[in-house]
């Protein structure tokens, strides 16, 4: 099929298998950021957002993406103007091996596009569906309660 | 003894992880994500828990489309070897070959496919023909040593390469047993004396990150004679990127030259990853398809059929006096190492070497049995046989404490090892073998509890289950050690070189898991040059450009990787100040170093960068480059003290933690917020074993939860508060007095809840993991 997409703020058209998986997809054209810890929708490590949600790449067709709005980590931020988000995790020492914060700082932009100034609460429950087996998650949540204020400061 | 905490400008400092801020770009560092079109490789595995394969025929799979290479057991190699990722000659029986005519458990290895694509491989699969002679199995490990027990390695081959106990023609892996002292004299002149079993499960790394393998070739792979024959580089999630050259040429009867293993970021270890798993398979299909090969496992592999931890069956002997001295501790532990031997011994040994030396005793014995099931595969994880020991021997610390009526915390105080001493345990226990005497030089155990019982609150809080009359809190409590390296085995080095700007390539063999050891093995590098980490540019892990190193395993990486590095930096110090003492005309005596400056006491200075480039293109010129080796001689434990705030619901049995303590005594902390990552990672996986986590088989052998669905590990919802405390001490064996952090604070969470929760519901829980179920039978049988 064609899929018209947005991926990363850009307009992209493809011929695909609409019944290819979007992990495997998003992987295959270079997005690599995204992360297979388990193919079957448990660990998160895969997230990307689909018109601002967080949703598990490796259980979705690329078909259920056609004129959507795909974030993929590689839209977050660069190395030179980093997200506040990716900024906090690395100033917390959030990140240990680095495998499920693709996922988890895109989780945690969700949550914050709709909630600018959650709790510790709803940033648990935002968060939720990463697991991380390195970090036992406290500098996580410290670290998306750090790029929260920030971004509200900057808005 | 105690000498003053260490003060540095680079160590002691939270500088970011080096590797952060690509990683949480979501940069292409991982095995998986290099711009490689490799082919899959896909592994047949044993439906059955015990069989002999009486013909295979992959003719079918191999004509299939798409599909380059099947191996099988037909035409592979069969040289015996261990996958236990440990130094040579390691300790760990011989008893695994690539792929073999007989199958030990569900999931073991039958076959492997490398084709085109993933579904291609997968159908070839299904095509290959196995006729199998199902063998009686066994499941249970007290009736693995039974004389009609079915034998797992009834083959000729298999055989221990080191001189210790390894029992042919019968399940029996390895035995270690001492005693120093008349036990069952001390215990019949004891107060009260104690008998308890404790069990504990099947549990699995689960690093998010499954093992992945790409075997290819590169550039630098072509620049080799012919006669060595083809040359290959693998990319792979290990911890041991030596051993895993080494071990997979083994396994393949091909030589170290003919493999580069490169270990690039990897998606988390914790023990799991310290086995060469894939690399051998991945090896092969890639040298005989002569082309990139990839192998993934899936989660459900990563489960059935990669390493676990050891379960263990603990039986301890106790006796105390009622004014709180402790007589006698006996601690039996028979351990469970599936069908391969995987670290077998050493994980077993450890059990009480990282657990006896705690205490002050009139007399202590060990006795430890290793055995073969038709099970999954155990081996390193985290704790390393200290986590499953520590359970029974905290929980019933706690049991004698309240038996003569006193407070657990003081009655660990007044019995634990203090700095300048020793224990019998450390000489008589080692890695298989006999271990290394040695007096504790740095202990802040007592900082540890008091720091601890403040923070929980354990005064006020402690035995006051509360007013609700179904949820009922309270607290526990587990003392804890680890070591740091194994001493007089392991080595590490460092190479490192000056660049015109003044900056360093530093390149170590030590293995970066995702802990930040590049990172905190730059600092200590730094805080000796006086340089900010920025300046020091680390390579790590890679058997081409890095120079040896045993890899990350045993708590080494800081202590031992770290002070090669320290040890390699102070030969640089001196040819900077060699060089700089010739620029400005004076003596050596005269200078220092500062802020990247060569610093005269009466106040001249020059950059590096002007003491590089005079070295580089001046005078007498040479490179500024030092490398230096280390081996420790001990392995100076970190201690901790843990403590933990349980609520039970007493009609559904469902234990939360409300609130966890670790106050940990690792030495100087190189990098705090990095100690602080270790600690809280391996106590929410500490607490996850505790409550959650477990295998369940059915009675074929059969692992039935192999999901995240089904295996519960904790997230972010199921978290405590939780409060690290690093307890500074200094160590003056290790880089700037560091001791290790990453595995101990591991072993904590399942005594510190088991007590809690005897503290809030009377109740003692003598089989982990502490499950909704277990809880409400034990309540029912206390009624
Ligand atoms: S890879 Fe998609 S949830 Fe794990
Ligand atoms: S940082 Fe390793 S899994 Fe989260």
């Amino acid at each position: 099929m064609e899929l018209n997409v947005t991926i990363n703020g850009e307009d992209r058209e493809f011929f695909v298998d609409p019944g290819m998986l979007l992990l495997d997809f998003l992987r295959s054209e270079g997005y690599l950021g995204v992360k297979n810890g388990c193919s079957e929708g448990t660990c998160g490590s895969c997230t990307v957002l689909v018109d601002d949600k967080p949703l598990k790449s490796c259980i979705m067709f690329v078909g259920q993406v056609q004129n959507k709005k795909v974030l993929t980590i590689e839209g977050l931020g660069t190395p030179e103007k980093p997200h506040p988000l990716q900024d906090e995790f690395v100033e917390e020492g959030a990140v240990q091996c680095g495998f499920c914060i693709p996922g988890m700082i895109l989780s945690a932009n969700a949550l914050l596009i709709t909630n600018p100034d959650p709790t510790e609460e709803e940033i648990k429950e935002g968060l939720d569906g990463n697991l991380c087996r390195c970090t036992g998650y406290v500098k996580q949540i410290k670290a998306v309660k750090n790029a929260a204020k920030r971004m509200r400061e900057e808005n | 003894m105690t000498e003053t905490p260490f003060k540095g400008k680079v160590v002691k400092t939270s500088v970011r992880k080096k590797d952060s801020m690509a990683l949480s770009q979501g940069m292409p560092l991982y095995v998986a994500d290099l711009d490689i079109k490799p082919l899959i490789a896909k592994v047949l595995r044993s439906p059955h828990a015990h069989a002999k394969i009486i013909s295979i025929d992959a003719g079918e799979a191999e004509a299939l489309e798409g599909v380059h290479c099947v191996l099988t057991h037909k035409n592979t190699p069969r040289n015996f070897h261990t996958t236990a990722g440990q130094g040579f000659p390691e300790p760990s029986p011989y008893d695994s070959v690539v792929l073999d005519n007989k199958v030990r458990f569900v999931g073991d290895r039958v076959a492997a496919v490398a084709a085109d694509t993933k579904e291609i491989a997968l159908q070839a699969l299904k095509l290959i023909k196995v006729e199998y002679e199902v063998l009686d199995a066994v499941f249970d490990p007290e009736k693995a040593r039974d004389p009609d027990a079915p034998q797992i390695h009834d083959e000729e081959e298999a055989h221990m390469p080191i001189p210790v106990f390894y029992e042919k023609g019968s399940n029996h892996v390895s035995h270690t047993d001492f005693a120093f002292g008349d036990i069952d004299k001390e215990l019949e002149n004891s107060d009260y004396t104690f008998e308890r079993r404790y069990d504990t499960q099947y549990a699995q790394h689960t690093p998010i990150e499954p093992h992945v393998c790409m075997a290819y070739f590169d550039d630098q792979d072509y620049n080799i004679d012919q006669e060595s024959g083809p040359r290959v580089t693998v990319r792979t999630s290990t911890q041991v990127p030596f051993h895993a050259r080494r071990i997979t040429a083994q396994a393949l009867g091909i030589k170290e030259k003919n493999i580069r293993v490169i270990k690039p970021r990897i998606g988390g270890a914790f023990g799991t990853k310290q086995e060469v798993l894939l690399e051998q398979l991945t090896t092969l299909l890639a040298l005989r398809s002569k082309k990139p090969v990839l192998l993934e496992f899936t989660r459900k592999e990563e489960f059935i059929s990669s390493r676990t931890r050891h379960p263990y069956t603990v039986w301890l002997r106790s006796g105390v006096m009622k004014d709180g001295k402790i007589t006698a501790i006996e601690l039996k532990v028979l351990s469970n190492t599936g069908a391969y031997g995987s670290h077998g011994l050493t994980v077993m040994s450890n059990a009480g070497s990282k657990s006896l030396p705690l205490y002050h005793m009139n007399a202590v014995g060990f006795i430890g049995d290793t055995v073969y099931t038709n099970l999954p595969v155990p081996g390193a994880y985290r704790g390393y046989g200290a986590t499953q020991a520590c359970y029974g021997m905290e929980v019933l610390i706690s049991e004698m404490a309240e038996k003569i009526g006193m407070d657990p915390a003081e009655f660990r105080q007044i019995n634990h090892i203090q700095e300048g001493e020793g224990s019998p345990v450390f000489k008589a226990l080692g890695e298989g073998t006999e271990g290394v005497e040695q007096t504790i030089k740095s202990c802040k155990l007592d900082d540890c509890i008091e720091q601890g019982m403040a923070e929980i609150d354990w005064k006020n809080k402690r035995s006051k289950p509360g007013d609700d009359p179904v949820k009922k809190r309270g607290l526990g409590m587990a003392m804890l050690m680890q070591g740091s390296a194994i001493p007089k085995i392991d080595m590490a080095s460092a190479y490192a070189k000056m660049n015109d700007d003044g900056s360093f390539n530093l390149q170590v063999g030590a293995a970066d898991l995702g802990t930040g050891s590049d990172t905190v093995i730059a600092q200590i590098f730094a805080e000796v040059l006086d340089i900010k980490a920025d300046d020091v540019i680390v390579y790590s892990s890679d058997t081409d450009l890095t120079p040896f190193d045993v890899g990350a395993y045993a708590s080494s990486t800081t202590y031992l990787s770290g002070y090669a590095a320290k040890l390699t930096a102070e030969k640089i110090k001196k040819q900077i100040l060699q060089v700089g003492a010739k620029m400005l005309e004076t003596d050596i005596g005269e200078l220092y170093l500062e802020d990247k400056k060569v610093c005269q006491h009466n106040g001249g200075s020059l950059t590096f960068s002007q003491v590089c480039k005079f070295a580089l293109y001046a005078e007498d010129q040479f490179q500024i480059q030092a490398t230096a080796s280390h081996v420790s001689d001990e392995s100076p434990p970190p201690f901790a003290a843990h403590f933990a705030e349980v609520e039970v619901d007493t009609e559904t049995g469902l234990v939360k933690v409300i609130k966890y303590v670790a106050a940990v005594d690792c030495g100087t902390p190189i990098n705090p917020k990095l100690a602080e990552g270790q600690t809280e990672g391996a106590v929410m996986n500490g607490i996850s074993y505790a409550l959650t986590e477990e295998y369940i088989f059915n009675d074929k052998g059969k692992m039935l939860n192999p999901s995240f669905n089904d295996y519960r590990i904790f997230s972010m919802a199921d978290m405590p508060e939780m409060k690290t405390i690093l307890v500074e001490s200094y160590e003056p064996t290790g880089p700037f007095g560091a001791k290790s952090v990453s595995e101990i604070s591991i072993n904590g969470p399942m005594p510190a809840i088991a007590n809690a929760i005897y503290d809030a519901v009377g109740v003692r829980l003598y089989k982990a993991p502490f499950t909704p179920e277990r809880v409400l039978n034990a309540l029912k049988e206390n009624k």
